[in-house]
């Protein structure tokens, strides 16, 4: 026998395009808190679905408590005593406390029925064991989100868990109730629970956890005893590679002149976006980075009129300062989108290439009340020709197109558009070598012609790589500006973790 | 080698064709079959009397088809045929009547005059339905469930529970004549769903509108992203349906001769389902014009076979209740196998 309870060893896995693990390994010892570290896209989150039984991994060995195991669903892993505390809580809100914990394993009288005051009378054992004090009757809809991750973990301790994996579990809790969410891990691992602790923050996992292990692009890159590391070594850990590079050689083309300017934009929602202020040059790439949770696909959803920001956020295009209450406010001012999840916003699966393209500026070929169906023709033809889009025809349906046409579709509805300003989130996620680099090419191209862009990337390399300039988002505020001369990884990623921990009424 | 290879590719392709003309194939070989074995269905009357029944219903049909492309559904459909129905005869009915006159104000109208009259109504009960769906954001198959219910109780309101004959005679002929083509009358219904065909295809296919509307049933995220107005666009969907609905209406009272307040009841789960037979997908940004009166068509000459083959109603109703789930079966198989 080992000393570990779990150890998954060299696991491979590959969705189209990515290997989004690569060796991975990790040995967690019984009774301690491992912490699983690396930046947005390391392979964290897909190497715990592999335990978890959501993803099956191309190879590689779990073994747990010294057996060979390969879960095939969430339900026999839990079986077999390993419990996720997911990042989004996906609680039944109109049931109960108790309802929830025996979810799938209702206590059943002799005629088969649910039985009712079992269940609760064991419902209050475990919610003592995380000295959860609430009635095991409450609806999970009247729990604040630090209780109903409480019942999470009852719901883990009464499955007999031998490892609960916590996936951020930090991220939506206030300073208080994270101190609580302490005292109830070691509460775990007095009892022989170990716990996989996945979490940015740097502070937070050298004070909880006893390992540590890092991870970089889907690679091991070592496991360290807590006491060992500090800030900068895990930073270094994690950021370490050597950038290859990808991006086609540019001089910046940002102007004096501003094109956008953007004041102290604060979400109505607690734990967004505050107090942001920045500006975008004329001719510029704006690259924003950060760690998941930064909020900057918010901070961008906002000023674009998809999200709501309090009152006194301004923004100013070319020095005038202009209302954006919603998409097509942000379209009459020259402002484009491409949101993060092409899948859920941006493309009409079913529509074909065409619809796809002119969608955004259907007006334009609008003579009377008829559109004019050789313009959009023409315009579609032109966009093909320009960005390389493979489709066989115009008529074909966007959702067979692999993924880097279906962005470069997307592109080529904002272009259609002729705006001044492109917001692009992620453009390049999930698309292949070829059609990012295609992207990198466009990108540069457009702020040829005077365009401006400002680029939402949690690719450290594109981020370096194609930026003029970097801004860096650090739990819902901006933490630094970086010229792109000066930039490195550890200075991009000492920025997104600046504010970490921290409670949020001192970050001033 | 290369023979087998082509044979299969067809094979699949013939399968294939199979599962997305279904019904179509279903409805072929049911004419086949009741004009061999069922006397006066191969007849020029006949033939008249389903061309009628398509027509009145094409109009309803394609009302729907705008609802169910933006994945939304219209429940409201027949009821709201069914007021502006008893509305038209209540306006149209001869002042010189032999039987009561509800309002005798309303009787001896143009019948111009009734046709704006049950298009304006069906449009408003339409803009109601809109506005519950795009700005209340109740689901499209509750807030028209609710609607249908409130029209059938106005209607009887309305009508006062009466049979309402004595009508017009230009107006009751148009409903029953048509051009005579030799030995066919092509119903005037039919040119009136022609027009209203050619109206919505162009509607559809060439205006902002058209690509709105299916935008919003691809991806609604994504519409709103894109800058489309999607509240507007569907308010103005639910209103041109329920005007098409007040057209309906206005038709059936002039085809049968007389209304009452039970005029129009289920037509809108025809008119669904004929949709959909049609290519309509309840997955949503899927449909055109020629499709939905194809399926209403298919749908009406499947319930002709089954009159003429002398199979009882009850079982007609039982039958047609297994097309609109075989219909909706299909649509998903359809989409499924596109993952």
């Amino acid at each position: 026998m080992s000393d570990y309870i779990l150890e998954m060893i060299d696991i491979n896995k590959s969705f189209p395009g990515v290997k989004a693990l690569d060796n991975a390994q990790l040995k967690l010892k019984a009774g301690t808190v491992h912490a699983l570290m690396g930046e947005n896209g390391a392979g964290k989150s897909t190497l715990m679905k592999c335990l978890y039984g959501m993803y099956f991994a191309d190879s590689g060995d779990i073994i747990l408590d010294g057996e060979n195991v390969s879960f095939k669903d969430s339900k026999e892993a839990l079986d077999h005593g390993v419990a996720m505390i997911h990042q989004e809580l996906q609680p039944i809100r109109m049931m109960t406390v108790g309802e929830n914990i025996f979810l799938g394993n209702y206590p059943r009288t002799k005629l088969g029925l649910v039985d009712h005051d079992a269940m609760y009378k064991e419902t209050e054992q475990y919610l003592e064991a995380v000295g959860l004090q609430v009635n095991p009757r409450t609806l999970l809809n009247e729990l604040t989100v630090s209780q109903m991750q409480s019942v999470e973990i009852a719901k883990a301790i009464s499955h007999h868990a031998k490892i609960v994996i916590m996936d951020e579990p930090t991220s939506s809790l206030t300073e208080a109730e994270v101190a609580k969410l302490f005292e109830i891990i070691e509460d775990l691992t007095d009892q022989n629970i170990a716990v996989i602790y996945i979490s940015h923050k740097m502070k937070e996992i050298l004070e909880i956890s006893d390992e540590v292990t890092i991870l970089r692009d889907g690679q091991y890159i070592g496991t360290w005893p807590a006491n060992e590391l500090d800030n900068n070594k895990i930073i270094h850990h994690m950021v370490g590679r050597e950038l290859t590079s990808l991006f086609p050689p540019r001089t910046s083309m940002a102007q004096e002149e501003k094109v956008l300017e953007v004041e102290n934009f604060t979400s109505p929602t607690a734990l967004s976006f505050k107090g942001c202020s920045f500006d975008l040059k004329r001719g510029e790439i704006l690259g924003v980075g950060g760690l998941v949770g930064a909020q900057r696909t918010e901070l961008m959803e906002a000023i674009y009129g998809i999200r709501l920001h309090e009152d006194e956020g301004i923004i100013k295009k070319e020095g005038k300062q202009i209302r954006i209450n919603r998409p097509q406010d942000a379209i009459r001012h020259g402002i484009a989108l491409v949101t993060e999840d092409r899948r859920e916003s941006g493309i009409f699966t079913v529509l074909s290439v065409s619809d796809n393209v002119a969608i955004a500026s259907v007006n334009q070929y609008r003579h009377g009340p008829l559109l004019s169906l050789k313009e959009i023709d023409s315009v579609v033809e032109d966009s093909i020709d320009k960005l390389s889009i493979k489709t066989p025809t115009h008529q074909t349906p966007i959702g067979s197109l692999s993924g880097g046409n279906q962005q470069k579709v997307i592109l080529a509805r904002w272009l259609a558009n002729a705006p001044d300003i492109l917001i692009l989130d992620e453009p390049t996620r999930g698309i292949d070598v070829g059609a990012k680099y295609e992207i990198y090419e466009i990108i540069g191209q457009l702020v040829e012609i005077g365009k401006s862009v400002i680029m939402i990337t949690s690719e450290m390399a594109e981020l370096l790589g194609l930026s003029d300039r970097i801004m860096v988002m650090c739990e819902g505020r901006i933490s630094g500006f970086l010229d792109a001369k000066e930039a490195t990884q550890e200075k991009v990623m000492d920025l997104a973790t600046r504010f970490m921990g921290q409670g949020q009424d001192q970050q001033a | 080698m290369s023979e087998g290879k082509i044979l299969k590719k067809d094979d699949f392709n013939f399968g294939a064709f199979l599962v997305n003309n279904a019904l179509v194939l279903v409805a072929v070989v049911m004419v086949i079959f009741t004009a061999l074995f069922a006397d006066n269905f191969l007849t020029f009357n006949n033939l008249k009397n389903i061309i009628a029944n398509t027509s009145l219903r094409a109009v309803i049909a394609l009302g729907v088809s705008g609802c169910l492309i933006i994945r939304g559904t219209d429940l409201s459909a027949g009821r709201v045929v069914g007021i502006t129905s008893v509305l038209s005869a209540l306006m149209l009915q001869r002042p010189d009547a032999a039987s009561e006159i509800l309002y005798p104000g309303l009787a001896g109208s143009p019948i111009i005059a009734a046709l704006a009259a049950s298009m304006t109504l069906g449009l408003v009960f339409g803009l109601i339905n809109g506005m519950i769906v795009a700005l209340l954001k109740v689901p499209a198959f509750i807030a028209t469930l609710g609607t249908q219910i409130a029209i059938y109780g106005l209607n009887m309101l309305l009508s006062q529970n009466v049979p309402i004959g004595s009508l017009n005679q230009n107006y009751a002929d148009f409903g029953r004549s048509g051009l005579q083509l030799g030995p066919l009358v092509l119903p005037w219904l039919f040119f009136v769903a022609a027009l209203v065909s050619l109206f919505m295809h162009v509607l559809y296919k060439r205006t902002t509108h058209g690509k709105y509307m299916y935008a919003i049933g691809g991806n609604e995220i994504a519409a709103e992203v894109s800058g489309v107005n999607t509240s507007k666009t569907k308010i103005m969907i639910f209103a041109l349906a329920g005007a098409l609905y007040g057209l309906a209406g206005f038709l059936l009272t002039a085809k049968t001769g007389s209304s009452a307040v039970g005029a129009g009841t289920g037509y809108e789960l025809e008119a669904i389902a004929a949709a959909t037979i049609g290519g309509v997908s309840t997955a949503g940004g899927i449909g055109t014009v020629p499709g939905v009166f194809l399926g209403v068509l298919v749908f009406e000459l499947l319930k002709a076979c089954l009159q003429f083959l002398g199979v009882p109603p009850e079982f007609t109703n039982i039958f047609q209740g297994l097309v609109i789930v075989a219909a909706v079966a299909l649509d998903i198989r359809k989409t499924m196998r596109k993952k």
